[in-house]
């Protein structure tokens, strides 16, 4: 019985907790630990645990400034790979990264991760965005 | 009086296991007994498996022979420069070995590629300096794709030509050889606690009184 009472109270207030967190956040959160189960399938190897690339091989994923200013094209390079010359971190790269065509929502994920996970902080990345950016994609 | 003793005993138990952990590394591979007539006297000896001649290319284009390796330790591994998998995990952890051991003439880092058909001399000269690494310490090595399979069963590992999906299957281990071209351990190249146990092994076979003495 003790238990019983005790274990109501549990459940109401995890009830309660989550209902405390707006929707925008319990879609974040959805996206960001999803995201981060298709990083390690998909980028780790090459992009690295903590997002730190491989020396002048491959890019890191924690210059901020670059993932800004190329907020609108970032799904276009996951979905159709990227085969030119880029500077990131001071550095230039111009090795091919594949093409990985993963399902939007994927993108969305991935990118909700790595735009808030090493130094990065962008906020959720909407499934909307990305089929929004990937209809722009030259 | 009593407690002091358990102390005592664990004390010495902890010890013990301290002094055993500095053990030499094992030999591995194929061991054959060998049987001799040393100065009239039959004597049976174990022969270990060791690394047969070779003749491979550097990133410089210099010409690397076993020749090139005698008297010292060295890493192998087996990678290609396009590889989208394990590599470049394997070279991110392989970079640590190098930056512990750089300075160290008596140590060599070999990178066999198994994709010698677009691996070429300039490719691989074009990874290194993209990967950072300069001067002798960590060659790569172009061969015959024939020549390359071969050793690699020698340092008990696996590699095959491309699947149907046109990728190559092969080991991400790192072997450890000796001076006398014996397998002293294997290390899982993607897994970074298996590479600071091949950096710790690296110090413990160098201290070796079997290695100092050996040229």
């Amino acid at each position: 019985m003790k238990i019983k009472a005790i274990g109501a109270i549990a459940i109401l207030l995890i009830i309660i907790g989550a209902s405390c967190q707006s929707d925008d956040q319990i879609e974040f959160k959805r996206y960001y630990s999803g995201g981060s189960l298709v990083y390690q399938q998909h980028c780790q190897n090459c992009h690295g645990d903590k997002g730190q690339g491989l020396s002048s091989l491959i890019p890191p994923l924690t210059d901020s400034t670059y993932l800004k200013q190329n907020k609108a094209v970032l799904a276009c390079f996951i979905k159709n790979g990227l085969k030119r010359k880029i500077t990131v971190a001071g550095r230039t790269f111009d090795d091919d990264m594949q093409a990985d065509d993963i399902a939007p929502l994927e993108i969305a994920k991935v990118l909700t991760y790595v735009s808030n996970s090493f130094g990065n902080k962008m906020g959720t990345v909407t499934l909307q965005q990305v089929q929004d950016d990937l209809r722009n994609c030259k | 009086m009593r407690k002091l003793w358990i102390g005592i005993v664990i004390l010495m138990l902890f010890n013990a296991c301290k002094s055993n952990t500095k053990t030499a590394l094992p030999i591995l591979g194929y061991k054959t007994p060998v049987t001799k007539t040393v100065n009239g006297k039959t004597v049976t000896d174990t022969e270990y498996a060791t690394i047969p001649p070779f003749k491979f290319v550097n990133q410089y284009a210099d010409t690397i022979t076993q020749k090139n390796l005698d008297g010292k330790i060295y890493v192998a591994d087996f990678f290609f420069t396009t590889c989208p998998s394990i590599c470049p995990v394997m070279h991110r952890n392989m970079l640590n070995v190098y930056k512990e051991f750089k300075d160290d003439d008596n140590f060599r880092i070999i990178s066999h590629t198994i994709d010698p058909k677009y691996d070429t001399v300039p490719v691989l000269k074009r990874y290194a300096d993209k990967l950072g690494i300069a001067g002798n310490t960590w060659w790569l090595l172009h061969g015959e794709k024939g020549d390359t399979y071969k050793i690699a069963k020698s340092y008990l590992q696996s590699v095959s030509e491309k699947n149907p999906k046109g990728e190559y299957i092969h080991d991400g281990f790192f072997i450890l050889i000796d001076k006398q071209k014996r397998i002293r351990g294997t290390y899982e190249g993607t897994d970074p606690a298996e590479v600071t146990k091949l950096i710790a092994d690296i110090k413990t076979l160098k201290a070796d009184p079997d290695q100092i003495t050996a040229k």
